[in-house]
């Protein structure tokens, strides 16, 4: 399934019922240095929109939110050791958790590739 | 996720300055930031991490224009110094030519107004000149301040025509040598009045980074000269006020407004080192009851490093509790060290978890985690001496 994105600079793709979400590449440039995450536990629930994971920068911590609701299935602990996979590649190694979705068609309305392209130009 | 900025967003309060080297920062890539009312690259392209590492393995080009540079000027070098003396617990008197003593201006409570660095020439035609180097944040207060205090026949002269750089780093002395000999030489904390490249500029040993590394003040129309020179040396890179931060950090060194304010004393702070041994006999200065009763008794609170245990940064605000639940303290600087490769973090506890080694707990995101006091810096210093 093709990937889709949030306004909050976050990326979902699905697999089969298991999504996998991370920050996008705009993010990670702008956060600059990625130095530590804060991965939410195994079994949590999360809502849409609500926070799930912290991103530290050097200069200050961003929270990460879910794209849908959903129970956390996995976590990237790569990201312990290093964080700055993030920077790397944020849209694939750099993932952060994977949720069991509660509600699929929520990612209908999320952005495409193309949608979310046009959303960053509009943001100046 | 929150607060990531979309393009650069452009100032939308007052307008902001610019020093004299803003469009070398933006011609180089520069993000540039607000800062002290400044327009202030807080990174280059590569990044803060790589910037840092780069001081402490190569050398740095910092532009700090943005501070304040003042000359103090009586009639001889005692008449000056006294006049200073009245305002600072350091001992300017004593302060050799062509030598530059750290130290604070302190207001009626003993609390820090600002921190500052005072430099007597080396020049015997200069007796009588005290340069100073004061925070961007505060010159204005600072240069009020002391205005004010100043005795007939002292004048405090503003150089706002002048620009400073930092170049800081191992290979600093090679870099700054090459295009001033003289620099070579200089021992830590030194100064003189040279030429870079045949450039007039006064130049000290000393720096806020912990490394070997120069301060070179010049005149404001010639700094890009002297700047674009230093980066022709292969070793030196450009240099933001991310890693500038992380450095400074890193070695402990206390940023005004946030480590050092009005509410901390020098002796809190553990900056009693800066404070000479006459001066505490004699007092003064602005709150020296407050000040030499704490190095009777010993302050109620002390600065310390404290180090997270797990790999999560501890910000500034973050409280301090003690194993027993007790609010103990908070963090006034705290972020990620790079060549430290974890979190590192300064603030205040009660004095009785000061000592290295005792644990604590930091509420980060509403839940405690554990660190230790440490002792400064996280770094050791590299200065030449």
């Amino acid at each position: 399934m093709a990937t889709r994105y949030t306004k909050d600079h976050e990326w979902i793709r699905l697999d089969g019922e298991v999504a996998t979400v991370g920050i996008t590449e705009h993010a990670q440039s702008q956060l600059g240095d990625i130095v530590f995450v804060e991965l939410p536990e195994i079994g949590r629930a999360v809502t849409q929109g609500g926070e799930a994971a912290v991103v530290e920068s050097v200069k200050a911590a961003s929270d990460v939110y879910a794209p849908v609701a959903g129970e956390v299935v996995a976590v990237n602990q790569e990201l312990d050791g290093a964080p700055g996979t993030v920077n790397e590649d944020a849209e694939g190694k750099g993932w952060f958790f994977r949720l069991k979705l509660a509600s699929p068609e929520q990612l209908d309305a999320l952005m495409s590739a193309e949608q979310y392209k046009e959303y960053l130009g509009t943001l100046t | 996720m929150s607060d990531v900025q979309t393009i650069d967003s452009p100032a939308t309060t007052a307008p902001l300055k610019q020093t004299p080297l803003y469009s070398l920062h933006v011609s180089r890539g520069a993000r540039m930031v607000p800062f002290a009312g400044y327009e202030m690259p807080v990174q280059y392209p590569d990044g803060i991490l790589a910037e840092h590492n780069h001081v402490r393995a190569a050398a740095g080009l910092f532009d700090v224009s943005h501070m304040g540079q003042a000359f103090l000027v009586g009639a001889d070098h005692e008449t000056a110094a006294r006049a200073l003396e009245v305002l600072v617990p350091g001992d300017i008197v004593g302060l050799a030519p062509g030598r530059q003593r750290y130290t604070q201006l302190l207001d009626d409570n003993g609390g820090i107004l600002d921190d500052l660095m005072v430099t007597r020439s080396a020049d015997p035609m200069e007796d009588g000149v005290l340069f100073l180097v004061v925070n961007a944040a505060t010159k204005e207060a600072d240069y009020a301040h002391i205005a004010v205090r100043l005795p007939a026949g002292i004048k405090l002269l503003r150089a706002d025509h002048r620009a400073l750089l930092a170049v800081q780093g191992p290979t600093a002395v090679q870099a700054v040598g090459r295009h001033c000999p003289e620099a070579v030489g200089l021992p830590f904390m030194g100064a003189i009045t040279v030429r870079f490249d045949g450039i007039d500029c006064h130049i000290s040993r000393s720096g806020y980074t912990g490394e070997d590394g120069y301060e070179i003040s010049c005149k404001a129309t010639r700094v890009r000269a002297i700047a674009e020179r230093l980066l022709s040396e292969p070793s030196v890179k450009l240099i933001g006020l991310g890693a500038r931060d992380s450095l400074r950090l890193e070695a402990g060194l206390c940023l005004y407004g946030h480590d050092i304010d009005t509410t901390t004393s020098p002796v809190e702070a553990a900056l009693s080192w800066s404070i000479g041994k006459r001066r505490r006999e004699e007092g003064g200065f602005p709150g020296a009851e407050r000040v030499q009763r704490e190095l009777r008794e010993g302050a109620t609170r002390r600065r310390v490093g404290i180090k997270p245990d797990s790999r999560a940064p501890a910000r500034e605000g973050t409280e301090i509790k003690s194993a027993d639940g007790a609010i103990i303290g908070k963090i006034t600087s705290g972020g990620f060290g790079p060549t430290v490769n974890g979190p590192v973090s300064m603030g205040y506890v009660a004095r009785e978890f000061a000592e290295p080694g005792t644990k604590v707990d930091l509420i980060v995101r509403d839940k405690p985690m554990p660190a230790t006091v440490v002792t400064l810096p996280f770094v050791p210093h590299r200065y030449v001496r």
